[in-house]
């Protein structure tokens, strides 16, 4: 079976909802849609305090090149435009809509039937995807249309689905799969059409055995696709990583996928892709897993964009009482918290709470130069070495050591039998490294 | 729920392996080796281990609490490997108070000096048994026999080591084919039944611990192999090209401080290269210079200090052969 050949841990999976049905929750009295929801220049509101919106109804717009517009996911009246606390734990600008019912806007198909035929030409389906709001739903929120123009003298060769799901936790990429199996089929087919290629393939972990086998049989009728088993290992979802496992193709550093010939989606997005498409339906919902150790009812709840999270942690049975974390994303890469007064968000994959026990952080000791932190690493780099120029403030020399090539995907600091703070030492080196390239660009 | 929410960066999850879990493991592994040491030499090598790790023991404790004023590291276990090590080193009938010197050295000067656990750049029990090699020569090169000294503490009954037989021989003009008469056979040597430290009697209990620690994933292959490898082809040369005054390469494997050397000393994490390439230039190095001090040199024994010379490289070889980085390739298949 394949996988990536560098690095790569293998923390415990504990997917404890992957057999809860995805399940839509109600709508919010009050829907904050935080105007930070993609990577990129934040869009401009183009609706006003007291203006009446639709389900479905442009409220921002993106205008630069990276940014992507929002849309009204209740129904009512805009009451504020301010300054909220959201989830990227700052306070940003939010567009508040008091719900009144549930009307969506008459363009949208809202039959349930599956719309295989795909209409739109190459350009139509971009455009269309752009007009949608489309970002990355892994978590990474990158503009998906930006993903899909292909620049002048690049080829794709192939289009790759992420059905990882590497995290720890989470599962709502799982219940994707198996639950909308057939839509997702339509999505592929579309983003292939999109980037002009006739080769896509699907890659999911072994863990997901029952996606696996469904994707499998429902690729069989459609020419092209097709579904790639792949060894459980983190951090597989990452993009570098899955071309590799897949196409066993590496991405030079400091490159895009395009350079090899690839481009990568998440099953999530080819869903949005699909309802944007054929349904006429803008992004402006998505499946949050909801889960912990401690919690009563681990689930996957489809939830309205700016939704509070605390009616999400209400339908898993509440919050348990020795919560002392709440992260959104997956325990390896998500966001800590400081507050569960936020709002859902496009990028938000999962909310996991984690009990007080496993909250704090043992206490480092010295480096045993034992070097997992560099077997381990999946862009091959030196967690040590690079932590150690930031403790030295020497940030500056860890270019040299390519700390851009860093995702952040936290194996060196999982792995650390000293419980060094490897990955915090070089996301400071990062942001120094990043200083210094700018200035140097300009 | 608590009032106030944890926030830090992530992962938010730690794997289980601890550097406590690392060091006990090594001493697990060491204690095939330690069993062996005390069925051939008896109560002396109990005393003398039990003193030695005490002596560690202790001496990383007063350096933590009274000189850095640091909470105490000992139960990190490394003191413990350090002292296990040290006793394994030395002859059986050596006097209780010159190996206290040696763990004062090897936890005193070679370990805290630099800042304790994972700042030393030498190994810090082969620091402590070249000291004592150097200030105590008489004592740490007259070698009891083993299984007729076990309940002997003091005049014990002594012979040179194999290697020392051999290299004396051959200095004087006799040829190996004679002087192997005198040395233990092939499976006295693999199972320990010979003069020699406490720890490098037998090659099969330091293979077992060898082969436990790399099941547990605490060591890697690349040093031992390429250690005992190359020691078994450079002499493996010398011998075809003359076998009168070479010995053969499988002497070379099952005599002397090899075996312990290349499993237990050049594998300290601390003190060993950070990355798989260097991990195989730092085994060949220590493979060369232990035959060059083996075969030419003035001690018959080279691997503690062939171990402690390519210590001294390493932050040379982590300069020079860094991890293959991800996305290196110019062309793509």
């Amino acid at each position: 079976m394949k996988t990536f050949k560098l690095g790569g841990v293998h923390p415990k999976g504990n997917k404890l909802s992957s057999d809860k049905a995805i399940k839509a929750i109600g709508l919010p009295k009050t829907a904050t849609i935080s105007l930070i929801q993609s990577l990129g220049a934040p869009p401009e509101p183009v609706v006003a305090k007291g203006d009446k919106v639709k389900v479905g109804q442009l409220i921002a717009k993106g205008n630069a090149f990276i940014s992507s517009n929002i849309h009204a996911s209740v129904s009512g009246t805009v009451s504020k435009i301010e300054d909220t606390l959201e989830a990227s734990g700052y306070r940003k600008k939010c567009i508040v809509i008091d719900v009144e019912g549930d009307e969506w806007l008459e363009t949208i198909d809202k039959k349930p039937n599956i719309k295989l035929e795909i209409q739109l030409k190459k350009e139509e389906i971009i455009a269309k995807i752009k007009e949608a709001g489309i970002v990355g739903l892994g978590g990474a929120t990158f503009p998906t249309q930006v993903k899909l123009m292909i620049p002048e003298g690049k080829k794709a060769e192939c289009l790759i689905i992420n059905g990882v799901e590497c995290e720890p936790y989470l599962t709502s990429d799982h219940r994707i799969m198996l639950e909308r199996g057939e839509e997702l089929i339509v999505g592929v087919r579309i983003l292939m059409k999109a980037i002009g290629v006739d080769k896509a393939f699907i890659g999911i972990e072994n863990n997901k055995a029952d996606a696996i086998k469904y994707l499998s049989k429902l690729a069989k009728n459609n020419l092209g696709i097709t579904v790639v088993p792949l060894k459980v290992k983190y951090p597989q979802g990452g993009e570098k990583q899955l071309i590799k496992a897949i196409t066993n193709r590496e991405v030079p550093s400091g490159k895009l996928p395009i350079e090899v010939g690839c481009v990568v989606q998440n099953v999530g997005t080819a869903i949005a892709v699909y309802e944007a498409v054929q349904k006429n339906k803008p992004l402006f919902e998505r499946v949050v897993t909801v889960t912990g150790k401690s919690v009563k009812n681990p689930c996957n709840l489809l939830a309205r964009i700016g939704t509070p999270i605390s009616m999400l942690i209400e339908e898993a049975g509440g919050i348990p009482e020795d919560t002392q974390k709440v992260i959104n994303g997956g325990p390896m890469m998500g966001k800590s918290i400081n507050s569960i007064d936020i709002y859902v968000v496009k990028g938000m994959s999962g909310l996991l709470m984690m009990p007080e026990k496993e909250s704090k952080r043992v206490t480092p000791s010295n480096c045993i130069r034992c070097a997992q932190c560099t077997f381990i690493c999946p862009m091959g780099l030196n967690p040590y070495l690079i932590s150690q120029m930031t403790e030295t403030q020497n940030e500056a020399m860890a270019e040299k050591e390519r700390v851009m090539d860093c995702m952040e995907c936290g194996s060196c600091s999982y792995t650390c039998p000293a419980a060094r703070p490897l990955l915090d030492n070089i996301r400071v080196a990062k942001n120094k490294v990043g200083q210094i390239i700018r200035t140097r660009a300009k | 729920m608590a009032n106030l929410l944890t926030i830090s960066g992530s992962p938010h999850i730690q794997s289980d392996n601890t550097t406590k879990k690392i060091m006990w493991g090594v001493v697990t592994a060491l204690v095939p080796t330690m069993l062996v040491s005390f069925w051939y030499f008896g109560l002396s090598a109990i005393i003398l281990t039990l003193t030695s790790v005490a002596a560690c023991v202790l001496f990383e404790y007063l350096v933590t609490k009274y000189l850095l004023k640091q909470a105490s590291t000992i139960t990190d276990g490394s003191a413990v490997i350090t002292g296990i090590l040290l006793a394994l080193n030395v002859p059986s009938n050596l006097p209780v108070w010159m190996l206290i010197i040696g763990a004062l050295v090897a936890i005193g000067v070679a370990k805290m000096t630099y800042g304790g656990l994972g700042k030393n750049p030498f190994n810090p029990a082969l620091v402590g048994r070249v000291f004592m090699l150097i200030s105590f020569p008489v004592n740490m090169t007259s070698w009891p026999l083993p299984m007729v000294n076990r309940t002997v503490l003091a005049d014990a009954i002594t012979g040179p080591t194999s290697l020392g037989i051999i290299k004396e021989g051959i200095a004087k003009g006799d040829t190996v084919d004679k002087l192997m008469s005198h040395v233990p056979n092939y499976l006295d040597m693999l199972i320990g039944n010979m003069g020699g430290s406490l720890g490098e009697v037998s090659a099969i209990a330091i293979i077992i611990g060898g082969l436990f620690m790399l099941f547990r994933k605490i060591i890697t292959w690349h040093i031992p192999f390429t250690f005992i490898l190359t020691v078994f082809l450079f002499t493996g040369i010398l011998y075809y090209a003359d076998p009168t005054k070479y010995i053969d390469p499988v002497f070379h494997l099952l005599a002397g401080g090899l075996m312990l050397g290349a499993i237990f000393m050049a594998t300290d994490m601390v003190t060993s290269p950070m990355s798989k390439s260097g991990m195989l230039v730092f085994g060949f190095g220590c493979g060369i210079l232990t035959v060059l001090i083996r075969v030419w040199g003035a001690y018959p024994e080279g691997v503690s200090f062939a171990i402690l010379i390519m210590n001294a490289l390493v932050p040379l070889i982590n300069k020079g052969f860094k991890s293959k980085k991800f996305g290196e390739v110019i062309k793509n298949g």
